[in-house]
């Protein structure tokens, strides 16, 4: 076998040296791929479209259906992890622990669905009391990190970000939450039915207002379209914010829906 | 020879994606670890994403974010596209980026799986198990 | 403005997420939203489908911007037909499979067909897209939910061939990517249309050959021709029923589709054809495909696994047939991705009835099927002849213009490994006809465990009649596209050769 991967790996290595022969200088302005659609893009992409930051330009409006398929894909990877590892079997074992007090009740193989008071926590088997150090410091650090995903998201037209971005720092704040908590404390907050929906809704405000574009007699995602609607003035970048915003949903849904069902392996329980 | 190292020194962006690609290859056919593979996988999504940046990069240029006031009422001085760095590149890896992220996080959940119910990642003790029903 | 292409693609993307939120709110209603969302991609295509054959290419600009610049979908008589196969496959699956899935997996069903929908966009959008990065993101699309789909179904195999799929299918998708990059930082654009007309100039460059393996390469493990086949049977037999259906006809199929896409439209016939001199060696993989393919499924005691077996060997006809390099090959490639997409659907069809009633589906499982669910069986026999190549099916009119194009080119071995192939079908189906015609159920159960045993009794029932419907109509097209084929090559197939 290392060998078979050796001479596959050899041979393939060839192929691509053999291919760079032709390929320009790196960093050469007159290369091919740097004079015909980027000078385009360069030149023309502020008076299009009225978003200086031409990543966000070509990603949200030249090439928009790329990044709604590329939402997709991310939608896609969400849903695997909960269909592959959501575990719908209910526990056996229930612990409680009596927040008071600090007395943990152990209920063996419940008839039916046990209710339990705000005074008491439901646990798992290994439960550790989280650290005070860190508690603290991420709720305080929490809302700063969220307040920043925002602005990534809001400002993806100006300077670099945008929804994925913005997307992956909101997911990861609430992550920080279960890591520093555990993984029920976030989902008493952020329940995995609003999660689903938010993911889903997320590339449904992408898709929305590309369908609305058709519908007001342009093509599909023609952002010029909503002009009768909210006025001539920079139409495209106010388009461009609303699909950055559907896909920061999406992806801040996605990054959490990955991280519980693999952390608790579907079971939901405290994980890490 | 000098003329050869001139060649490399060039281009010599290409020859380390290939070298990158080339152990992320060989990882995911050679190893026996199924997360060692994952791995491998992501060496050479990168080494393909870091091909495409380099394609992107021009000297003597900036980052392409279009400076001064052209965004709000475009009366100033003209673009000149040498000075901005090809956006598309970008673009086109910002999209494979988060293809790979994807991809990853779906080769995680079977890896759960796969040691859920076999309870190893060892490619050979899998094969063993599987043959033994 | 014509809509349509947009909506093909767009119908079943909005189904899906309308899906995905009902799966959380009223789970009962994902089902019908999934149904309609297919049906009408379907609709869409079939109109496509109209225009095209009347009127010519439809060009539909995404998001308002021109070609070279902004995305493009592109479709001509060739997209439209595949369009037509995937979303009536689609649909048609979706309405059969609804009993099976319910069986498989009755607690987490609104999901399945929330990624059912994205695997169908996925195709579709592969098969209209005119621009070659799109059509990488959407070949991911696709891959990312069969992953998902075969770990779903055997629970011991499922997982661990889907992880050997994502592996295999990562380089493939990166190959493509990779060859996509060659490209683009030759002619400095992504667009189909646009490199076909750049090419001329620079047909000499190494890159531009390079990048032309890579991409062909990623499409071959993507379609999994002979070498590099390994994931596919596992992959396919180990996936739940409702998914195996619309795998199996279509994933490869579509890859074959990029492939001669790739040929047609991108690179063009001439560069292929005139300046490389590799399509011998290409007609060769095709025939040791098709004959490799062929001992392997002789090898099955699994009537999935055959199947899967089958599938590899008719991978080498179409890739064998495009690469001959005259009109009659492509044609009867061309030709084969529709008819193989039909044989294939209603094959497994007919093996997902069985499976519903009997569990498992090893050869010698099958005695007295003839007897026990004689519908499900008339149209495994039909489908059967299709893939032989008996006259009045689609299958020998395909297999027709291969050998046809084979006599032209000169390429005896290919001709020689299309009838051997199929006789080794012949072969492969009278040893099931046998056991299931000729041998008595009861044979392997002792007699007092015959009057109360379970299994027998069961397996005398028929399958539920919405799946024998769909069975029905996917038999009757089988006939129907058989008798059509002359107006079907004349009219959607020459005009894209002779344009």
């Amino acid at each position: 076998m290392k060998l078979l991967s050796l001479i596959v790996v050899c041979l393939t290595g060839g192929l691509l040296l053999y291919g760079t022969a032709d390929l320009p200088d790196w960093g050469d302005p007159n290369a091919p791929a740097s004079l015909h659609l980027s000078n385009y893009y360069i030149e023309n992409a502020v008076r299009d479209t009225q978003v200086p930051n031409l990543v966000t330009a070509v990603l949200a409006d030249y090439r928009s259906v790329d990044t709604m398929f590329e939402t997709a894909v991310v939608f896609c990877a969400g849903l695997a992890c909960f269909l592959l590892l959501r575990d719908f079997t209910p526990k056996k074992d229930h612990y409680y622990r009596h927040v008071p007090t600090g007395v943990i009740l152990h209920v063996k193989n419940p008839d039916r669905q046990v209710i339990v008071g705000n005074e008491f926590e439901d646990i798992d088997k290994e439960w550790l009391p989280p650290d005070t150090i860190i508690k603290t410091v991420c709720r305080m650090l929490i809302p700063f990190i969220q307040i920043y995903a925002l602005y990534v998201v809001a400002h993806g037209d100006f300077s670099p970000g945008g929804g994925f971005q913005g997307g992956v720092i909101f997911g990861s704040s609430l992550i920080l939450l279960a890591i520093s908590y555990n993984l029920k404390y976030l989902l008493k907050r952020v329940s995995e039915k609003f999660l689903g929906i938010l993911s889903a809704a997320g590339v449904l405000v992408y898709m929305g207002i590309g369908v609305v574009a058709m519908v007001l007699g342009g093509n599909f995602l023609d952002y010029e379209k909503y002009a009768p609607i909210f006025g001539e003035h920079h139409i495209r970048a106010l388009g461009m914010l609303g699909v950055e915003i559907g896909v920061g949903m999406a992806v801040t849904a996605v990054m959490v829906i990955i991280y519980i069902n693999i952390v608790s392996e579907g079971k939901h329980d405290e994980g890490l | 020879m000098t003329e050869l190292f001139m060649l490399i020194a060039a281009k010599y962006n290409y020859w380390l994606y290939i070298i990158l690609m080339m152990i992320g290859l060989y990882a995911m056919i050679a190893k026996n670890n199924l997360m060692k593979k994952l791995v491998g996988m992501n060496i050479f999504q990168t080494a393909i994403i870091l091909f495409y940046v380099s394609i992107g990069f021009k000297h003597n240029a900036t980052i392409p974010i279009i400076m001064g006031d052209h965004g709000h009422g475009g009366h100033g001085a003209a673009i000149h596209a040498a000075d901005y760095i090809n956006p598309v590149p970008h673009v086109l890896m910002l999209t494979a980026i988060v293809v790979s992220v994807a991809t990853f996080g779906v080769a995680m959940a079977l890896c759960v799986r796969v040691y859920q119910r076999y309870h190893t990642l060892e490619e050979d003790e899998l094969r063993m198990r599987l043959s033994e029903k | 403005m014509i809509h349509y292409p947009a909506v093909v693609v767009i119908a079943s993307l909005l189904g899906a997420f309308i899906a995905g939120i009902l799966a959380w709110v009223q789970e009962r209603y994902t089902y019908p939203a999934a149904l309609i969302a297919t049906g009408i991609s379907c609709a869409a295509a079939v109109w496509d489908l109209i225009y095209v054959a009347g009127h010519g290419p439809i060009a539909y600009h995404m998001a308002g911007w021109a070609p070279p610049m902004g995305i493009e979908y592109r479709i001509d008589t060739l997209n439209a037909m595949v369009l037509v196969l995937i979303t009536a496959i689609a649909f048609l699956n979706l309405a059969a499979s609804w009993p099976n899935v319910k069986q498989e997996m009755p607690d987490r069903s609104p999901s399945f067909y929330v990624m059912y929908l994205l695997f169908v966009v996925g195709l579709t959008g592969v098969a209209s897209t005119g621009d070659l990065f799109n059509l990488y993101v959407l070949i991911e699309i696709t891959s990312l939910s069969s992953y998902t789909m075969i770990a779903l179904g055997d629970r011991d195999r499922g997982p661990i061939s889907a992880l050997n799929y994502v592996f295999v299918g990562v380089i493939g998708a990166s190959f493509y990517l990779l060859g996509v990059g060659y490209i683009y930082i030759k002619t400095g654009t992504l667009n189909m249309a646009e490199f076909a007309a750049m090419i001329p100039n620079i047909q000499d460059s190494t890159t531009i050959l390079t990048a032309f393996i890579l991409c062909i390469v990623g499409v071959f493990i993507k379609m999994a021709l002979f070498p590099l086949h390994v994931w596919l049977p596992n992959a396919y037999s180990y996936a739940p029923v409702g998914f195996a259906r619309i795998v199996a006809p279509l994933m490869t199929k579509v890859m074959v589709y990029v492939m001669v896409r790739l040929m047609i439209t991108v690179f063009g016939l001439d560069y292929i054809f005139i300046k490389l001199h590799i399509a011998d060696t290409i007609v060769w993989l095709g025939t040791i495909a098709i004959l490799a393919g062929g001992v392997m499924a002789l090898a099955q005691t699994n009537l999935k696994k055959m199947l899967a077996y089958i599938i590899v060997c008719e991978i080498g006809y179409m890739v064998g047939g495009a690469w001959l390099g005259n009109d009659s090959g492509i044609t009867g490639a061309v030709l084969h991705i529709l008819n193989d997409g039909i044989m294939t659907f209603a094959l497994f069809l007919a093996v997902g009835n069985m499976v519903y009633k009997l569990d498992r589906v090893e050869i010698k499982d099958l005695k007295g099927l003839f007897a026990g669910m004689p519908w499900t069986m008339t149209g495994f026999v039909l489908a059967a002849f299709s893939i032989v190549g008996v006259p009045p099916t689609c299958g020998f009119f395909s297999k027709w213009y291969l050998i046809l194009g084979a006599f032209e080119a000169g390429a005896w071995h290919f001709a020689a490994a299309l009838l051997i192939s199929s006789l080794i079908c012949a072969v492969l189906f009278f040893k099931v006809f046998e056991v299931c015609f000729f041998e008595s159920p009861d044979t392997h159960d002792g007699p007092g465990s015959d009057a109360h045993g379970h299994h027998t009794t069961v397996a005398i029932q028929e399958a539920p009649a919405i799946s024998l419907a769909v069975l029905g109509i996917a038999g009757i097209s089988l006939i129907v596209v058989g008798l059509y084929s002359k107006t079907i090559v004349v009219r959607l197939i020459w005009p894209l050769l002779n344009p």
